[in-house]
């Protein structure tokens, strides 16, 4: 029924490009997989013209395969004791955005790592529920670029399918994520099975030896499956063994997965080993047994003498670690970007191979108008935050759009205006609840404007740092006067495949020390102006930003909640009123009222509050605690002076006893205060 | 050298035993008992002894007796035997005989008398030591009266050996006696001058406090100039043994010492006697300059705490090149300290500093951490009065029982229950909130009861959804929800007062219209609305023609603004004139009602936006001159007028409010804001005062202050009666700038109260991947370093950022090389306080 309506919907988009062949669309999206959907949904909701592609006739039909042994490793936390829905997403690494509480991943799932047909579910829900425009069986092979000077890129994209159907659009969000097996070829790789096909029923490997080629999530899940029935497995990979929770990237290997790394220290036959598999060879004996051989005694060997003639490494060197036959040898590499069908536009593959080229907007480095979403712009994050899983890849693609929405539509950024004595406020509020600079940590921020005088500030949520220098003309909001850049950082030099993330003191507690926080904390940096592009372009490489002028940590905390008025806010509010000169404290309307008469200026909280009518009387109970704390003077107390100062003085734990007393008080006591002077 | 030094060791080892045995001695009697002849012929060439004869045991030296019986241990400690001869009733020689000679005590030397000394003399322990050892150090210890006797000893001694001089009070006192007793053991090192005259000490030192023991060392054997005194230094401590010996042990010390090893492994005389060690790290090019720089130090921190030149080119130093002091303290474990410093003054405040000598020696981390703190105490003490009265208070729960919590789930049904429904939203972690939660209790508790109003809270801390939703920006926010209609903020006073109005007053939709004459009067007297007829509060009748409609359209507009402030009505019926007529107005016009007087006032209208009726409306209803308080202040501060101020303790009196009110009536109505302030209602208002005055002046006070205008204060001379002739007159002279301000208001801004961590300093300080720069900055960084590193020492162009890097390291802990280039030193140092141990 959806498909008739969608139909339609294409139908009339038809029309309306006229007698033109082309159907024509502002939007065009590349794959109806989580990125892909995630963008449509934002598209949808901003009332664009837009169409999604899909090869398959389902949404998310990656996950309708993959993982192959079904269990998802992205964590589906039902409760964490919050009703903060913002709150709750930090822990809700399924889910997509959407205003619709229905489409929440844990009514899909009471699994914490859940099956992966829950997701293929939630997707085509997320779909239908939203009403998204979907094309599906239709897969684009092609995508060429017309030069059109009235285009909104100087170009069209012309998109065709596999039934020479064509499209075009004026911008191109690619989501087809990385579909592409990770292939290495070496004499004998003929012999090795692909992740993608390896059989999944642990009955098939009885008895079998067993090696795996690769070091990730897939290698380590296809040795759990197999784990309990074969004689051994070993595992050869060029790099050593990452552990996410070592190097606190998602995408490093899991622990749940990590059961052979137990039966390989514990001497239980299965073992890993480092190698290049480009220098690998494996020949097939006569009884069908693989031998891992390497490559160059291939080369030199005597091309007669059949697999007698091939030297095996331990014919030199008797206790080779791979001397044993395999049964098997399973290739588990991962997965790739496939270029296949951009014509060039797509250039020659960014630094990470697997990876198309894309700047920190997630635009092409070659072509205008092509963005780049979902796990395939993973290369502006690789290895450091979340861009490449769903988790922090609906946080980017929301910012993409938001781009967008200011280049095309002349949508500005959305922001919100506030008065400076909320902007501690908005801080705390944000690190304590934002999902998106939580799990996109280092690499979305929040950006804070100061208007000029520091009486206010607007505040933009979840910028991508990485284009901080273009912030005015990509946001459409201006920075006249100074900036702060609020990130989440994980603490310098902590996490790495080689560190000790256990060790002793690895904590901070003082927020004076808040600077060596090791683990997740927000970090305030303060710019009296914009970076440019060359200081973005020179910063070090291991930090998000450029040389601030000054820069805050809130120290870790051991619950993520960073609303400790000692610890956290007051430090906080320290930074911020040094960095604004100015004086952010709250006040009762009786000390502005001082202030008021006896001085000629009035703090910011008094001005924007008492002097507009708005002052904060405090009950009675309050202001005593803040009298006895020494920060509001009592002058009511001269005038009963004799027995009620020493009182007030001592504190007295009876603080209701005390306020009634006070106009009760007998006229002797007057006296006998006149007596004692 | 060394074994002079084993000299010292073991003669104070000796000392020190003497000064512990005294106080043990005299329960047992020690002393020799013999007869004349026994005692004579046992007596020892150079062997000396202190002899008593008695013949009985008279009562009145029975004392005398105990003290030197006292004594015999602590002499004994010197080779000084103590006997007691006893005389035979017929013996009449010499000692025995005379019957004076019996209230004596005779000192010899083998059997050549030395000294007699009568029993009064010799009144305790310590007379008798001093006087005892007096005696034989004769030439060891010249006694001088006269500063001639002194400077003659000196020059004689210039090049040759040090002097030790010292005053005394008095003979035979506890100082006296250590004097002796260190003579005793450096005597023949040093030459020791006592004096008891106190013009000695004046001539020698500057304004020394002669009822006190002094002692001096005077450097006389580098002494090359007869005619200048020797260079002194001055004992600082009291006159014990064991502070001269170890003054005269300090003194002996070389001045400099060379170094070249590891500094942790030096140890000199200093450091084993509990003084710091101060190193100048020197090197080739530099190190004629350095040693007399410490030489010039050592002189300065003599006795305070020892100098050494380390040669950085000897010893391979992993440190800044730019440290140039390093502290070593004579604590075990307390690694080195290497600091940058400008000039020697530093190194002696540094030393002489006790406080910090005293952390210094501290060994414990605890203290150290202390000190830290100590730095910081301010900064992190809260100094935001509603954040402080908050937390003393969070352990108390509210009684929130009157108040409906929502959720996301319910907000909306909820918003559909009672006729009005009152929402707080605000965040359960901010301060201004939870003040204004407990003024909302305190509201719930005044409207119990009052049907159709409902009292309900969001925490959009648990629920940011709904409070996104509701558009709820900043917390806290105060809507009011009423079925079919939009809601309305509230933007008054965070009171529970004003709260409590606001909610009262917003029960009736604004303006109210009313169909009779009848009803216009009723509403004018109160009576209608009759939720609100035992409510006081001020209201409004706009009065309009027909044909007046586009006014109308404005006041409806300002009526609803003004909702919740102040009530509205309005009358536009055919029979409006009457109406009119009655309060002396033409429509369109206000009549106003204020809560604070019976009567109606008429206005014409003439302004025709909704804005301007709103102004309008807010001005006319600010009283003519009010008692100002810290809930209307802000009211009368918009006019942005000076103002005219009544202090007084109580209320005001009427004749003072009568003149009071016409010169407010006045002509100069305009040109300023008079008011009074009652000290019992207001008593910040005494705060003002002091703030104008210094101290509170005799009430009550007639004030002026130019608020908004160069902020003078004048204070109204009191000998003149407030009338209102006088103050007009006054006025005047203030205004042609007769009359002198009693103060200025400040006009200072608000700077922030306390810096912030400067991490970007600490990062910086701890090492290179903790600086965050630019690259090409990076290159410029190090050029620079290199440059001071090989600049003299003394050059210190970023000292704060080197002390933020000590102290950057202090915080480091174990196992964490963060430092890169900089020297490891603070490895057993404090660590910060962290959690993962709990």
């Amino acid at each position: 029924m959806a498909r008739g309506l969608f139909l339609r919907l294409v139908l009339s988009a038809l029309c309306a490009a006229g007698a033109a062949a082309f159907l024509y669309h502002d939007y065009c999206v590349l794959g109806a997989g989580p990125a892909g959907l995630q963008a449509a949904y934002f598209l949808q909701r901003a009332g664009r013209d837009y169409v999604v592609f899909e090869r398959s006739h389902a949404p998310g039909s990656f996950f309708a395969i993959y993982p192959r042994h079904r269990k998802l490793i992205s964590i589906n936390k039902r409760h964490t004791g919050k009703s903060n829905s913002e709150f709750n997403l930090r822990h809700d690494w399924n889910s997509l955005l959407s205003h619709e509480p229905r489409l929440l991943f844990r009514r899909y799932s009471r699994q914490f790592f859940p099956h992966a047909d829950a997701m293929v579910r939630y997707l085509e829900d997320f779909a239908a529920m939203l009403g998204l425009r979907i094309r599906y069986d239709t897969a684009i092979v092609h995508v060429t670029l017309e030069k059109d000077p009235r285009a909104w890129n100087g170009h069209y994209f012309v998109l065709s399918d596999q039934n020479r159907q064509s499209y075009k659009c004026s911008c191109l969000l690619v989501a087809t994520g990385t579909w592409v097996p990770n292939v290495v070829n070496f004499p004998g790789s003929e012999y090795v099975e692909g992740y993608e096909t390896v059989s999944t029923n642990p009955e098939d490997f009885a008895g079998q030896t067993v090696l795996i080629l690769g070091r990730g999530n897939s290698a380590f899940e296809t040795a759990e499956n197999i784990l309990g029935v074969t004689n051994f497995i070993h595992m050869v990979s060029r790099s050593r063994v990452r552990l996410s929770w070592a190097t606190h990237y998602v995408g490093d290997l899991r622990a749940i997965n990590n059961g052979l790394l137990d039966t390989y220290q514990l001497k239980s036959l299965d073992g890993l080993l480092e190698g290049d598999l480009e220098d690998l060879a494996i020949v097939k004996d006569k009884k069908g047994k693989l031998h891992i051989t390497l490559r160059f005694y291939l080369e030199n060997r005597n091309t007669s003498a059949g697999i007698d003639g091939i030297t095996l490494p331990q014919d030199e060197l008797d206790n080779f670690a791979t001397r044993a036959p395999y049964d098997r040898v399973i290739r588990c590499l991962g997965w790739k970007f496939d270029f296949s069908i951009y014509n060039r536009m797509m250039p020659g593959r960014g630094n990470k191979s697997k990876y198309p080229q894309i700047k920190p907007s997630y635009e092409s480095r070659g072509t205008r108008g092509l963005f780049v979403l979902g796990t395939a712009s993973h290369s502006v994050d690789f290895r450091k935050s979340a861009g490449g899983f769903i988790h922090g890849f609906r946080y980017t693609t929301r910012a993409v759009h938001r781009l967008l929405e200011n280049r095309h539509h002349g949508v500005p950024w959305p922001s919100a205006v506030y008065p400076i004595t909320q902007l501690t406020n908005s801080i705390i509020k944000r690190v304590n609840e934002a999902s998106g600079l939580y799990q996109m940590f280092s690499v979305l921020a929040d950006i804070i404007l100061l208007r000029e005088n520091a009486t206010a500030f607007e505040y933009l949520e979840e910028y991508p740092v990485g284009i901080l220098a273009e912030l005015e003309t990509q946001t459409g909001r201006k920075a006249p006067a100074g900036l702060f850049v609020v990130i989440m950082e994980y603490g310098r030099n902590f996490s790495g495949d080689d560190k000790d993330v256990f060790y002793y003191n690895r904590a901070v507690g003082e927020a004076q020390h808040a600077w060596q926080s090791n683990f997740l904390h927000p970090v305030i940096y303060y710019y009296k102006r914009l970076p440019t592009e060359r200081e973005m372009r020179l910063h070090p490489p291991d930090w998000p930003l450029p040389r601030p002028d000054a820069i805050h940590h809130i120290v870790e905390d051991f619950l993520t909640d960073w609303t400790a008025p000692n610890a956290h806010i007051l430090p906080l509010r320290r930074f911020l009123e040094n960095c604004l000169s100015t004086d952010l404290r709250n006040f009762f309307a009786e000390s502005c009222f001082l202030f008021a008469l006896t001085r000629q200026k009035l703090p910011p909280f008094c001005q924007q509050g008492y002097a507009r009518m708005q002052g904060l009387t405090g009950s009675e109970r309050l202001r005593r605690h803040a009298v006895e704390a020494g920060l509001l003077e009592d002058y009511a107390v001269t005038d009963f002076s004799g027995d009620k100062l020493p009182d007030s003085r001592q504190g007295s734990h009876d603080q209701l006893l005390r306020d009634h007393v006070i106009p009760l008080r007998p006229l002797h006591h007057l006296v006998n205060a006149k007596d004692e002077f | 050298m060394a074994a002079l030094e084993d000299r010292w060791v073991s003669s104070f080892s000796f000392l020190l035993f003497c000064a512990v045995s005294i106080p043990i001695l005299g329960s047992a009697s020690l002393v020799q008992e013999l007869s004349p002849h026994e005692y004579f012929s046992g007596l020892q060439a150079n062997k000396a002894s202190l002899a008593y004869f008695s013949r009985t045991v008279s009562p009145g030296v029975q004392l005398f007796l105990e003290q030197i019986e006292n004594s015999v241990e602590a002499l004994h400690d010197y080779g000084i035997s103590v006997v007691k001869v006893k005389c035979p009733k017929e013996d009449v020689s010499r000692y025995c005989g005379k019957e004076n000679a019996l209230r004596k005590a005779y000192l010899f030397r083998g059997n050549v008398l030395i000294r007699e000394f009568p029993t009064d003399a010799l009144f305790d322990v310590n007379s008798i030591v001093a006087n005892v050892l007096f005696a034989l150090l004769f030439h060891e210890v010249k006694y001088v009266e006269t500063l001639t006797d002194l400077q003659n000893i000196e020059n004689a001694l210039k090049g040759k050996s040090n002097m030790v001089f010292a005053y005394v009070p008095a003979t035979g006192t506890a100082e006296h006696r250590a004097v002796m007793e260190v003579a005793f053991v450096y005597g023949t090192v040093h030459q020791f001058v006592l004096t008891t005259e106190a013009t000695l000490l004046k001539d020698a030192g500057n304004d020394p406090d002669v009822s006190s023991a002094q002692l001096l060392f005077c450097h006389c054997q580098q002494a090359t100039d007869l005619a200048q005194p020797c260079r002194r230094t001055p004992l600082e401590h009291d006159l014990t043994v064991l502070n001269i010996h170890r003054h005269l042990k300090l003194m002996g010390a070389p001045l400099v010492t060379e170094v070249a090893e590891d500094p942790e492994k030096v140890s000199t005389v200093h450091l084993q006697l509990g003084l710091p060690l101060v190193f100048i790290l020197s090197q080739k090019e530099t190190y004629e300059a350095d040693r007399r720089t410490a030489e010039f130090l050592a002189w300065k921190l003599l006795g305070k705490a020892g100098v050494a030149i380390l040669s950085r080119d000897v010893v391979d130093l992993n440190i800044l090149r730019r440290s140039n002091i390093a502290l070593k303290t004579p604590d075990e474990g307390v690694p080195i300290k290497y600091l940058v410093l400008e000039d020697t003054e530093e190194v002696i405040t540094l030393v002489e500093d006790k406080s910090k000598v005293k952390q210094i020696q501290e060994n414990e981390d605890e203290d150290e951490e202390d000190e830290d703190e100590k730095e910081n105490d301010d900064q992190d003490v809260q100094d935001d009065q509603v954040v402080e009265a908050v937390s003393r208070d969070k352990k108390r729960e509210l009684p929130l029982d009157q108040i409906l919590t929502l959720t996301e789930e319910t907000f909306h049904s909820a918003m559909l229950e009672a006729a009005q429904t009152v929402v707080l939203f605000y965040a359960s972690w901010e301060a201004v909130s939870l003040v204004v939660l407990q003024s909302y209790t305190e509201v719930a508790d005044h409207l119990k009861g009052t049907q159709g109003i409902l009292l309900s809270r969001v925490n959009c801390w648990d629920w940011p959804g709904v409070c996104t939703m509701e558009n709820v920006t900043q917390f806290p926010t105060i809507k009011i929800y009423k079925k079919g209609e939009q809601p309305i903020t509230y933007n008054g006073m965070l009171g529970t007062e004003e709260l409590t109005s606001f909610i009262m007053l917003s029960q009736v939709s604004c303006p109210l219209k009313l169909a009779t004459i009848d009803e216009a009067e009723r509403y004018l007297s109160g009576e209608l609305p009759s939720e609100l007829s035992s409510y006081q509060h001020s209201l409004v009748l706009g009065v309009f023609s027909t044909a007046t409609s586009k006014v109308r359209e404005a006041f409806t507009e300002a009526g609803s603004i003004l909702s919740g402030h102040v009530t509205t009505g309005i009358y536009f019926e055919d029979d409006v004139l009457a109406l009119s007529h009655k309060y002396a107005v033409s429509p369109p016009a206000l009549l106003l009602a204020r809560s604070s007087s019976q009567s109606v006032e008429g206005i014409s209208l003439s302004k025709q936006s909704a804005q301007d009726i709103v102004q309008m409306i807010r001005y006319e209803l600010l009283d003519v001159f009010p008692e100002i308080t810290v809930q209307n202040l802000p009211h009368y501060l918009q006019l942005r007028k000076p103002f005219l101020i009544f202090f007084s303790d109580g209320d005001i009196g009427q004749i003072e409010s009568k003149e009071m009110l016409k010169l407010a009536k006045g002509r100069s109505q305009q040109a300023f804001v008079s008011c009074w302030l009652n000290l019992k209602n207001t008593p910040v208002g005494r705060g003002v005062l002091k703030a104008y005055f210094a101290t509170i002046p005799s009430l009550p006070a007639l004030v002026w202050v130019n608020l908004h205008a160069g902020g003078q204060v004048f204070k109204f001379p009191s000998e003149q009666s407030i009338t209102e002739m006088n103050i007009l007159s006054w006025l005047e002279k203030l205004k042609a700038g007769l009359e002198i301000p009693s103060s200025t208001l400040s006009e200072e801004d608000w700077k922030p109260p306390l810096p912030a961590y400067n991490f970007l300093q600490m990062m910086e300080a701890a090492g290179p991947e903790f600086t965050l720069h630019t690259s090409s900055h990076q290159e410029d960084r190090r050029e620079q370093q290199q440059l001071e590193g090989s600049e003299e020492k003394a050059t210190v162009r970023e000292e704060p950022i080197e002390e933020a890097r000590v102290k950057a390291e202090k915080a480091q802990g174990p196992g964490r090389d963060l430092r890169g280039t900089a020297p490891r030193l603070a490895g057993r140092e404090k660590q910060a306080r962290r959690h993962s141990e709990l």
